[in-house]
């Protein structure tokens, strides 16, 4: 392989480095919502193809028959400054699409499970998967209009999540909102990179 | 496969395979120079005084895009094309010289301390 992968000498352009927050939920909850309402541009649809035969083959030639499908994630960005760059990536929302999970979550620095108070159970899944893998979240009720208000403790007790993991209610809309959700995703992460220590 | 009539290629399922692949003559996997993509792997274009003629209109879109440093999910979102295609382009690219990326040893940053305080200021300074 010829070499021109960047070592950030000063003489070369400047190669950023880049970070991950991953914002998930149901479907229809409001994640591409909250990523727009933070992300410095609309945010971005990119599509990968699925095919049945997924990662076995190196070439395509004779699977014309097999199944395609696309996945879609959304996802923004915010400028930190010039050397580090922030994404933020919605889940797809479809329960068919776990595994695009592992890879969204590698590297990412925290998460957002965003839940809706008439479907609090579309969050479970979000939950038990941050859990299991140890990766920071917290869990961010959004409150549609009209939606029936719980007690936090109710809303702890029903998505069975403990007093450590955050509960914050927000508006996905609304950015100074979503900027809160996600400091606090982010002084979370410290608070348990602490507790390692 | 011959029983099919030609509309059997059109159908849901073949529509959006056909084309991007056929951008990358059918390759599914990239080059090994492009085996560390990740979606947020950044690259940035370098000028260079490679020939340009070889390449693919989809080939100099991504050097235009990537005058300023971009993550694999936006080149793929901007050029409108599945990221596995994209990955397999930016390959060709990274290998001829044309986009450079962060060495791999360097593109998984440690998440420690600094770097949180570092986002942490990032975000609330939007």
């Amino acid at each position: 392989m010829v070499s021109v992968q960047s070592d950030q000498r000063s003489d070369e352009p400047l190669v950023p480095s880049s970070v991950k927050i991953v914002i998930a939920g149901g479907f229809g909850v409001g994640k591409t919502t909250m990523v727009g309402a933070v992300s410095e541009i609309t945010p971005l649809r990119t599509e990968e193809l699925l095919t049945e035969a997924g990662e076995e083959i190196d070439d395509l030639a004779g699977v014309e028959g097999k199944n395609t499908t696309t996945v879609a994630l959304d996802f923004g960005r915010i400028t930190i400054n010039p050397e580090l760059v922030l994404y933020l990536f919605g889940t797809p929302g479809q329960d068919r699409f776990w595994f695009m999970w592992d890879e969204l979550s590698v590297g990412s620095i925290g998460a957002v499970v965003l839940v809706d108070t008439r479907r609090l159970e579309a969050g479970f899944g979000a939950v038990d998967f941050f859990e299991r893998r140890h990766i920071p979240f917290v869990v961010a009720v959004n409150c549609f209009e009209g939606s029936h208000s719980y007690t936090t403790d109710e809303m702890r007790q029903a998505l069975d999540v403990s007093d450590t993991v955050p509960l914050v209610l927000c508006d996905a809309r609304d950015r100074e909102s979503c900027k809160a959700v996600l400091v606090r995703v982010i002084e979370h992460a410290m608070n348990k990179l602490d507790v390692m220590a | 496969m011959s029983q099919h009539s030609a509309d059997w290629w059109y159908d849901e399922a073949a529509g959006p395979m056909v084309r991007p692949y056929a951008m990358v003559s059918g390759r599914t996997r990239p080059k090994p120079a492009g085996d560390e993509l990740t979606l947020t792997t950044q690259v940035r274009a370098i000028r260079t005084s490679s020939d340009h003629g070889s390449l693919l209109v989809e080939h100099l879109e991504i050097i235009k895009l990537c005058r300023k440093p971009l993550s694999v999910a936006e080149v793929a979102a901007y050029l409108n094309a599945p990221l596995v295609v994209v990955k397999v382009l930016l390959s060709d690219l990274i290998q001829r010289g044309d986009v450079i990326t962060r060495d791999p040893s360097r593109t998984a940053v440690p998440v420690d301390m600094n770097l949180l305080q570092k986002v942490l200021d990032g975000v609330r300074a939007i």
